[in-house]
Parts: structure tokens; sequence; C-alpha cells
């Protein structure tokens, strides 16, 4: 059932930050020609890349208060399917991209069974430990480079052709792909099904006496958010032409809990925002100091501490809160 | 129908020691409103629990119009009509008193795995929510937010979104728990509408509502039902007048 576009006056208003930043995302490789062209567009496409991973996992956790602390198992699996599949020589997207999204889906569906059996510090613990588990596999594959991970011998391609060889080109692949994930999920969030993830997060046993069975609810939302973390594992292993266990370990899923929270719970473009701030700080800050993680910690303590909501809510505060 | 609506058969539950439902065995025939009383502790709420698959029962089983439910989860025996309300408010507080009832809608109406279009927006969803609201005159405060109606209207956003699951027999679990005077003479008149339409098992401290509503009364203490019949015989039993009604007589 399709309704009609927002349009009217409130639009732009409304959607004020998300146009303004897929806008500039836009404009990032014109300006990328005035110079530092490469490093520009490499930076940015990481960015965009785990703003994918961010709005993944705002899903479950800003929508569905699922503390996922293993989500970027995901980002491993995606690029190891792009590894694994290219060191065997196949190197099509159209095979690379559907293999990497049925992996994360399938472990999606499998580890989210069991771990949505717990709640609280449990469900945290155990997506920990299965994240860890997807690490050590990682780890152990020593054919495809164990430790080391292992470099791809180019980017995917697609029909057999070189289409996001070009620097500039798979920026505006992933800028495609960060749109249409972003409207996919702002589309699920206020559909039926994602009131129901969104009414567990208020209240689980009222929306159980209401007869919801919310574990399938939970699961579905769980396996969506690992599929298109698996996209954004995809990508990186292409932006990269490198994978290694790296991609997975726990402070990585760490940092993406820090994206969504920083960007601002259960806002989509807020995961956006936070990836870009994260990123962008800690590319900043490691030009000074090694030591920058002195001074990114304080900064993050201090954003939860009194940016609400984080620097969504910020921006909200400033605007003169327009809309929630 | 002969079956009764909901009948209950030998429950049992114990917490550790502390048995908490005693051999409970209970019919209700269809339509009927039947009031449980007793004191606090009594394990009323353990009972509604157990007959809603909230908590599961040691032994004994529940039938629901003839059929055994015992094996099934909350949200399947709400799906076959058993429907409850809460002792402590439980409602959607971020949502608004319009979108509680029309996520109760939409459990029972098609499917909620659907991931594109607006479920705010959905007349299918809302028109018979607003309905639910308006039964019990909560229709002016549709767009209100959950968190920020007065406790009274909560307790009414509670039956509306129990009557949106369109249930055949309605646990009701001290609805007037925490109400003022006014408050509660809205919620009693409300359940008076309600009477007859549905089989409801109400569980109320309100001597004064209970026997003003109840077509028949059971008495549980210490998870035991001690006697059951027509209020006035309730009220005139020596054994209830000394476990319970004695207490407040003093
Ligand atoms: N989860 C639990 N674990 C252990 N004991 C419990 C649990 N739930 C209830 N009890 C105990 O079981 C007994 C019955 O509790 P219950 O809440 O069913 O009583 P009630 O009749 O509803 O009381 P009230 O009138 O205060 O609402 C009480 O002694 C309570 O402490
Ligand atoms: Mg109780």
């Amino acid at each position: 059932m399709m309704m009609p576009p927002e349009s009217g006056p409130g639009f732009l208003k409304r959607e004020a930050v998300p146009v303004l930043v897929f806008v500039l995302l836009a404009l990032v490789p014109v300006a990328a020609t005035f110079g530092a062209e490469s490093y520009l567009l490499s930076l940015v496409t990481r960015v965009m890349i785990f703003a994918i991973a961010a709005l993944s996992l705002d899903l479950i956790l800003g929508y569905g208060a699922l503390v996922s602390f293993g989500h970027a198992a995901f980002l491993g699996l995606g690029g190891y399917a792009v590894g694994i599949l290219s060191a065997h020589g196949q190197t099509d997207a159209l095979v690379q991209l559907p293999l990497a999204l049925a992996v994360s889906a399938l472990f999606a569906l499998i580890t989210g069974a069991l771990s949505l059996r717990t709640k609280g510090v449990y469900f945290i613990m155990i997506t920990l430990a299965f994240g860890q588990m997807a690490f050590f596999l990682a780890v152990s594959l020593a054919a495809y480079g164990g430790d080391d991970g292992m470099t791809l011998p180019g980017r995917s391609r697609l029909f057999g052709l070189d289409l996001i060889k070009n620097d500039r080109a798979f920026y505006f692949a992933v800028l495609a792909l960060l749109l249409a994930s972003y409207l996919l999920c702002r589309s699920i969030v206020v559909s039926r099904f994602g009131r129901v993830i969104r009414g567990a997060r208020e209240n689980p046993q009222r929306m159980a006496a209401i007869g919801f069975p919310l574990f399938r609810y939970q699961l579905a939302g769980y396996v969506i958010a690992g599929t298109l973390c698996g996209l954004a594992g995809f990508l990186l292993a292409n932006q990269a032409e490198f994978v290694s266990p790296a991609y997975m370990t726990w402070q990585r899923s760490g940092e993406l809990i820090v994206m969504v929270v920083l960007g601002g719970l259960g806002t989509l473009h807020g995961a956006i925002i936070g990836a870009a701030a994260f990123l962008l700080l800690e590319e900043w800050l490691s030009g000074f100091t090694e030591h920058w993680k002195m001074i990114f910690g304080p900064f993050l303590v201090l954003v939860v501490l009194f940016a609400r909501g984080g620097l969504m809510g910020a921006i909200r505060r400033i605007g003169g809160g327009g809309h929630g | 129908m002969a079956e009764p609506a909901l009948e209950l058969r030998d429950l049992n539950k114990a917490y550790g020691a502390l048995t908490v439902t005693d051999h409970v065995s209970l019919a209700l025939p269809d339509g009927e409103f039947h009031a449980i009383i007793g004191p606090n502790g009594a394990g009323k709420t353990t009972l509604i629990h157990q007959i809603s698959g909230l908590v599961p029962s040691d032994s004994g089983s529940v039938w629901l119009g003839g059929r055994d439910v015992t094996g099934l989860s909350l949200p399947e025996r709400v799906h076959r009509g058993l429907v409850r309300s809460f002792q402590i408010t439980s409602i959607l507080p971020g949502f608004s008193a319009l979108e509680n009832v029309a996520l109760a809608v939409q459990a029972h109406e098609g499917s909620s795995f659907r991931f594109f279009g607006r479920a705010r927006e959905e007349a299918r969803l809302n028109a018979p929510a607003m309905q639910a609201l308006e039964e019990v005159g909560l229709g002016n405060r549709a767009s209100v937010r959950a968190g920020l109606l007065s406790h009274g209207e909560k307790r009414q956003l509670e039956i509306a979104i129990a009557l949106a699951a369109r249930p055949r027999v309605l646990l009701l679990d001290e609805p007037l728990a925490g109400t003022g005077p006014e408050e509660s003479a809205v919620l009693i008149a409300l359940m008076q509408r309600l009477r007859g339409r549905m089989t409801i098992l109400l569980i109320e401290h309100d001597m004064e509502a209970v026997f003003a509503l109840a077509e028949r009364v059971s008495v549980l203490v210490y998870g035991r039902i001690i006697a059951s019949g027509p209020p006035a015989a309730v009220r005139d039993d020596p054994e209830v007048r000394t476990a319970y009604l004695g207490e407040e007589g003093g």
C-alpha cells in the first residue's frame, strides 16, 4: 500500500538534515577535483560504507533496543565472500554480492535465532561471542591469509566489466547504495513491521499481550540488519581491495555502536552522521598524535552525557526542535 | 454452546516452597461476568498470568471454548480470543493513544510482515482503533502520547487495547487499581457496558464494584478458591467472612 509522497512546505524543514547530508555527499567528488582527489574520495567512500553498516545497526539497536555487540561479523562475512571468491577467480559482483548477502543472512538467521532467546546483558554477551567466533574462524583460514588477511586482485567486476575500478565511479555506486539503504530503512521503520519492532522496544510484554509473537519479528529484523551490513562488508572489501580478520574484531563492533549512539539512536540519518563524525574525527585526530584515542574517548563521553540523542539531538535543539 | 467459555482444571503453581495457586478449578459459562476477590498476595495476579499464558502452570490445564490452550503461548492465546489487562499499567508510552490501539488491531488484521507503506496512516487499522477508543471514552484523546495520559485514562486505554483484540474472554486484573473515585466511576460504567457482550473474569479489591458488576464471585485465599457463587451468597458465607471479609468488617 503506497502512500502519497510527502510534500508541502513542511517537507524541507522536516527533511533538512538528510537532504543536506546527501547533497554534501554528492558534491564531494566535485570538491575533490580541486586537490587530494584520491585521498578525499577514498576517505568519504569509507565513511559511506560504514554509514551503511551503522544504518543497519540502528535498525535493530535504535528502533528495536537490541544491543548487538557482534555486528562487525557481517562486515567480515561480506568482505570474505568477495575475498574468497576472488581467490578462486570469481570476480563478478553478480556472483559475489548475492553470495555475500546470502551468507550474512544465513549467519544472522542462525545466530539471531539463538541470541534472541536471551535478553539484556545476555543478548549482548551472546552476540559478542558469535562475533568472536566469526573472527577466529577468519583467523584460522590459513588458505586465505589467516591472521594477515588477503589482498584482492582488484575490485569486483560487473558483467565482466571494470565498472567500479575508477574511484569516482565507485564513489557514486556506494553513494547510490547508501541512499537506497537509507530509504529502505526509513520505509521499514514506519511500516507495519517497523511498528512492531518499535513497540517491542517500548514494552515487550504489552506487545505479547496484544498478540505479537515478538521473537519472529525481532529475528526478521536481525536478519535484515545483518544482510544490509553484509552489503557494507562487500563494499568495504572493494574499497580496501583487502580483507582481514580485523574487519570483525569486537572493537569494530563497538565502534559501530559508538557511531549509532554518537549520531543519535533511532534516527537513521543520525547513523550516517555518526559514522562520518567518527571516521573523520579519527582521521583528523590521528594526524595530530598517535594517542588520539585519549582525546576521542573523553569527547565521546561528553557527547553521550551532554548531547542526549547524540549529534542529531544537538542539531534538533539548535534548530529549535522541529520533528522527532 | 454448552462448553464453558473459560475453564480452569486443577491449576497449580508454586514459587519454591510457596504455593501460590492451589488446585484451582473454575468454569465460566459464555457471557458470564465473574469476579475473583481475595486478600493481598492471595495469588490472583499469578492466576491471571497462568490463564493468559504469561507464566507456565506446574500442573493443570486451561480450556477455552472446549479447547485445551495450556500448551499455547501468550500471543497464541490472544489470537484464540483470550485477552488480558495488567494490574500495573502496561501501555506503549511513546506511541499515541490511537497507535496503541491500532497496533492491537494490526495484530489481528492481516500480516505484520509488511515493510512498505506507513502503518500509521492505514485507515483499515485506524478506524477500528478509533471505535475502540470512543467506546472507552477516549475518542478526544486519540492523538495524545499515551505516556502523557492521566492514570485513569491509561486504565481506559488498556481496556481499549484489549477490546481491539476482539476478546471472547477478557481477563481484567484490578482495572481500578490506583484510580480516584471519579476515574473508577468511569471504568465501572465501562465494565457495565461490556457485561454480557463477552465473558469477563475480573479481579478487584473494590467490593462495591464487584458486587455491582459480577454475576458470580469466587474468593481466593492462599491460592485456593474457598467459595464461589452469587455475590449475596458469597458475602454471607461464614468461611469467607472470617478469612477475608471479616478483616474489613473489623
Ligand atoms: N515471580 C515470583 N517469584 C516468587 N514469588 C512470587 C512471584 N510472583 C508472585 N510471587 C508471590 O506469590 C504470591 C501471590 O502473588 P500475586 O501477585 O499473585 O498476589 P495477588 O493476589 O495478585 O496480590 P495483590 O492483591 O497484591 O495484587 C505473593 O506472596 C508473591 O510474593
Ligand atoms: Mg495482583
